[in-house]
């Protein structure tokens, strides 16, 4: 299977691969995916309280080239967005960025719950009511 | 890339040894005859060109030549013994037995008896990847024709005992088939010193060309017979119909003389090899199983899990020059890793993330040592990306963590 240069280039060359501190206020944690399914995708936001933007993002995936590049690329979107800018990320964005194949698409469809995971923990630390669910696949 | 390619995927297929390409060329253009045209000297050429591999192929599994059947692969081999069985034997029963690990040409060949109206018995295997003999004996009914149970495993090169099932299959009266595509030509393999009575094997396994392969049948004590598969000219005693594939015969004669002649200096020194890389990983990073029985194993392969990395991801790393395979099957479209990994007992998780390291006859220390060196990084680097690692380090119980499905 011949990978996208920009997918080989975020698998090659990870970006924003760390942890935050998961029990601070203004951060969030996504937590996604399972062992047995060959992919976890943790994706972390760290959010301005005052002007609803994300300032850092990191990530840390168990998985396949596409599943750590997806989430590679997610967090470079996430930085800078507001919450409700970084909800609007849709899967295929990230298809389309990566050209990932179509058995891949799963791993987008991961990154984008996670970047819902990460906001959701994040709103229910500061008592907002999220209206969505995440999607089950 | 400019890289120098390091091909450790010898159980996928072998490169065809230059000698085998010299003794095949001849077959293309100069004589084209075919085998079965019995007037002229191109046919007598093409014929003798097969009695001589038939020979050698024969030798090289120690049974009469009259009992090799070609094929185009060990795929229609294991096919024609089951299905061939299987209606042959109609009268006599219905019930086949295998195992969960068996190659899937064995496995949705008997899934195809099933749906013909047959019974078919998967048995379990243990934690090192062999099947439990009294639950073989205890699977057989007087209903049971056939029993397939591979030599050795294309994924973990666990090697079963032959000679124990060939016992109880005789003890009860039941045929005994193999699908032995992974040893023959690497390790002696001699069905009747076993009591195997017929044996799927194929040439680009051992050094000789693709789209050829064999069935041996047993001819003797007992006689054996299979119903064939394809019809047509009545060519191999009827059983296997069509023109046969001269040059690709000649090839696989060809390999198995050379066979005969080097596997055991192959083998020792692909073991040695194996031993090296084997060893190096599994001492450089923790948290890596070797999977399948280490003491009834294939020379040249070994199978390992570096947990908390899957595999497809770890194979990334290095794929540009180097070529494994992985147990993890994210290249598909379904989730399900590896049924052979999964049937020893492993998680899910670590059938993810293991690696199959099959080397071969042009593999040299050169390769081996590159290897070692560039799967510990990619490990390593993986495992920093690994959020399951890091959770791992902290001491977090994974297994107690409610994953969601997706």
């Amino acid at each position: 299977m011949a990978y996208s240069e920009k997918l080989l280039d975020h698998f090659k060359n990870p970006r924003n691969v760390g942890t935050l501190d998961k029990s601070s206020e203004n951060v969030g944690t996504g937590l996604v995916g399972a062992p047995e399914c060959g992919d976890v995708m943790r994706l972390q936001i760290e959010v301005d309280p005052t002007t609803q933007k994300i300032t850092q993002a990191k990530f840390k995936t168990f998985g396949c080239g596409s599943a750590i590049a997806s989430s590679s690329l997610a967090t470079e979107w996430l930085k800078g967005k507001t919450v409700d800018e970084a909800l609007a990320i849709d899967n295929m964005a990230i298809v389309e960025e990566l050209a990932l194949p179509p058995v891949k698409i799963h791993c987008s469809v991961l990154a984008e719950d996670a970047i819902k995971g990460a906001i959701k923990d994040y709103q229910q630390k500061h008592g907002v009511q999220t209206v969505e669910t995440i999607a089950v696949h | 890339m400019g890289q120098r390619l390091i091909y450790l995927d010898n159980n996928a297929t072998t490169p065809t040894d230059p000698r085998v390409v010299d003794a095949m060329i001849p077959y293309f253009y100069e004589n084209p005859g075919n085998a079965a045209s019995r007037n002229h000297p191109f046919g007598w050429k093409a014929e003798g060109a097969v009695d001589t591999a038939r020979n050698q192929i024969a030798d090289l599994i120690a049974v009469d030549e009259r009992e090799i059947i070609f094929t185009s692969g060990a795929t229609e081999s294991d096919n024609l013994a089951i299905k061939g069985v299987f209606e042959m034997y109609q009268r006599k029963g219905n019930h086949i037995i295998t195992a969960k690990t068996e190659h899937k040409a064995v496995l949705d060949a008997c899934a195809k008896v099933e749906k013909m109206g047959g019974q078919v018995t998967y048995l379990d295997v243990d934690r090192l990847g062999r099947i439990r003999l009294e639950e073989l004996e205890a699977a057989i009914t007087d209903k049971t024709v056939l029993v397939s149970i591979m030599w050795a495993n294309n994924e973990t090169g666990v090697i079963q005992d032959m000679k124990a099932i060939g016992d109880i299959c005789a003890k009860h009266g039941v045929l005994f088939m193999s699908d032995a595509t992974q040893i023959v030509g690497k390790l002696p393999c001699h069905p009747k010193e076993v009591g195997v009575h017929l044996m799927a094997f194929t040439s680009h396994k051992m050094y000789g060309p693709k789209g050829v392969g064999a069935l041996f049948v047993n001819r003797k004590n007992p006689r054996v017979k299979v119903t064939s598969q394809m019809d047509g000219g009545g060519h191999e005693r009827g059983m296997r119909s069509g023109t046969l594939n001269v040059p690709g015969i000649v090839g696989f004669g060809e390999a198995a003389r050379i066979a005969k002649e080097e596997m055991h200096q192959d083998a020792e020194r692909l073991s040695k090899l194996r031993d090296k890389l084997q060893h190096a990983l599994c001492s450089m990073l923790e948290e890596s199983y070797v999977n399948g029985d280490q003491e009834h194993r294939m020379p040249h392969v070994t199978n390992i899990s570096f947990k908390h990395v899957e595999g497809e991801g770890l194979m990334m790393t290095f794929n540009q020059n180097i070529a494994v395979s992985s147990g993890s099957a994210c290249t598909s479209a379904s989730l399900e890793p590896s049924y052979v990994l999964v049937a020893l007992g492993l998680g899910d998780d670590l059938a993810h993330s293991s690696l199959r390291f099959s080397l071969g006859r042009f593999t040299t220390e050169e390769d081996i040592d590159e290897t070692i060196a560039k799967v510990a990084e990619g490990v390593n680097h993986m495992r920093d990306l690994s959020p399951i690692w890091e959770m791992y380090k902290e001491g977090v119980d994974i297994d107690a963590i409610e994953w969601s499905e997706h």
